[in-house]
């Protein structure tokens, strides 16, 4: 390869919650290890983030959500890759997420769950070190 | 590698053929060789359209606007955003989308974000293949936003069919509006958000210097220097609110005005010679480049030549005279 390749990675939120704070600094830390990264903006639905994986084809998407809907909205997020036939893209869901929901989760193929005082640095690396291309 | 399957997918219509596709020419220049060559015959189709203009003039809003009436009219729109790289660390932050909500679940819509990656003029290197790779993917209209940035963004110039500058009440002074640059490549003029007050000083202010313009113009036909490709056409102003959507129906038959005008005998062939010579000529800089910086980097008589230049017996014009021998580009 000519340039060195860029991680490209997508931050979420999806469904009503209306606080990003945590989404923008994430977002920010991301591209300041040098990475490109999309944010969508508020309320976002399955069908929308489908969507713009689907056209920004990015190696890692980041949900961020706060609001408790996580056990409704990831799986519906996961079940519509899967019919797109996406399969190559780190997806990690953060926020608020309790521990007995993490296993649910992560039986949809969802990794990550970093809530509130996660070190940037441990987000970065996650992110670098789970690509799965 | 074989993209075949991927092209082969990308002319059936599918977009996810199209989001790797541009991956591909984004990240690796041969690769984008292989697939440009592959696909160059189904291109040609599209109309581009160059939206320009400072940060925070409202391109990414007005663009979702345009989408949104040119989607009900039945057309296939791609849309390519650029943004800019941060010189320091090499990421980028692209928050285009953010404005675009509407037209995310359109089907007939491909939104594409892509950083500069350093890349001055306002467009990333990948940008023209991309235009290219939503032309065979079957688009009738094709939106590059380019990097708001300043007065000298202005390749659009040379990839757009019709560029579009947005520009906002009370913004700048008077002699903004001479400065050379994006005011000179524009074709339409948009003052956006019409119902801030200014709005008419701004318009005055763009016709005035759009006035002194064709004095100059008079002046260099007069010395037959007048080979502007565009140079008949005399840019229309429309002033518009992206939110509302209000004058947009106006803007439209502008764009479509601007259109015809180009589609008049001989204006187009100009345009598409002079894009050609234009983006083959970018290729050869960044392929000579490339071999220029892989010689100097690793070489021994250019380590000779750079201790010369040190001790002042030879200068960095003849050194570079040398290597252009070396090279064998005399």
């Amino acid at each position: 390869m000519g340039e060195k390749r860029k991680i490209k990675v997508l931050v979420c939120k999806p469904g009503l919650d209306g606080h990003d704070r945590g989404a923008k600094v994430i977002a920010r830390a991301l591209r300041d290890a040098g990475m490109e990264v999309i944010y969508t903006g508020l309320h976002q639905t399955p069908d929308m983030i489908v969507q713009t994986i689907l056209q920004e084809d990015p190696d890692a998407v980041m949900l961020s959500m706060l609001s408790g809907a996580h056990k409704a909205l990831c799986p519906v997020i996961m079940e519509k890759l899967n019919e797109n036939d996406i399969d190559d893209v780190l997806v990690s869901v953060g926020g608020i997420i309790p521990d007995e929901d993490k296993p649910f989760l992560e039986k949809h193929g969802l990794k990550g769950f970093y809530g509130p005082g996660t070190e940037l640095k441990t987000i970065v690396e996650f992110v670098k070190n789970n690509l799965k291309r | 590698m074989d993209y075949s399957d991927l092209i082969q997918k990308l002319l059936n219509g599918n977009a996810r053929a199209v989001a790797r596709l541009i991956t591909l020419v984004e990240n690796d220049i041969e690769a984008a060789e292989n697939i440009i060559n592959a696909i160059y015959s189904h291109t040609g189709n599209a109309y581009i359209l160059g939206i320009t203009g400072s940060p925070g003039s409202g391109k990414s809003t007005f663009i979702s606007t345009l989408t949104k009436i040119y989607a009900t009219q039945g057309k296939k729109i791609g849309i390519i955003c650029v943004d800019p790289t941060s010189p320091l660390t090499g990421g980028a932050l692209l928050g285009d989308r953010i404005r675009m909500k509407d037209n995310f679940s359109l089907k007939n819509v491909f939104i594409r974000s892509m950083a500069n990656r350093g890349q001055l003029g306002g467009l990333a290197r990948a940008t023209e293949d991309a235009v290219k790779i939503l032309d065979a993917y079957g688009c009738d209209i094709i939106i590059v936003e380019t990097v708001g940035v300043g007065q000298s963004e202005v390749d659009i110039f040379k990839s757009a069919h019709t560029v579009v500058v947005l520009l906002v009440p009370g913004s700048g002074d008077d002699i903004q509006a001479i400065k050379a640059g994006i005011m000179e490549i524009t074709d339409i003029f948009v003052v956006n958000k019409m119902d801030l007050s200014g709005a008419d000083k701004k318009i005055a202010d763009i016709m005035q210097m759009l006035e002194l313009r064709m004095n100059y113009k008079y002046a260099f036909e007069k010395v037959g220097e007048n080979n502007s490709l565009k140079s008949n056409w005399t840019p229309e102003i429309v002033k518009a609110n992206s939110i509302t959507g209000e004058n947009f129906e106006e803007l439209i038959k502008l764009i479509d005005k601007h259109r015809e005008f180009l589609s008049k005998s001989g204006v187009i062939e100009n345009y598409q010679k002079n894009r050609i010579k234009s983006e083959t000529l970018q290729i050869l800089k960044h392929k000579i480049t490339k071999k220029v910086e892989g010689l100097i980097s690793s070489n021994p008589t250019i380590d000779e030549y750079i201790r010369l230049v040190m001790d002042k017996s030879l200068d960095p014009y003849s050194m570079a005279n040398l290597i252009v021998k070396l090279l064998g580009l005399e």
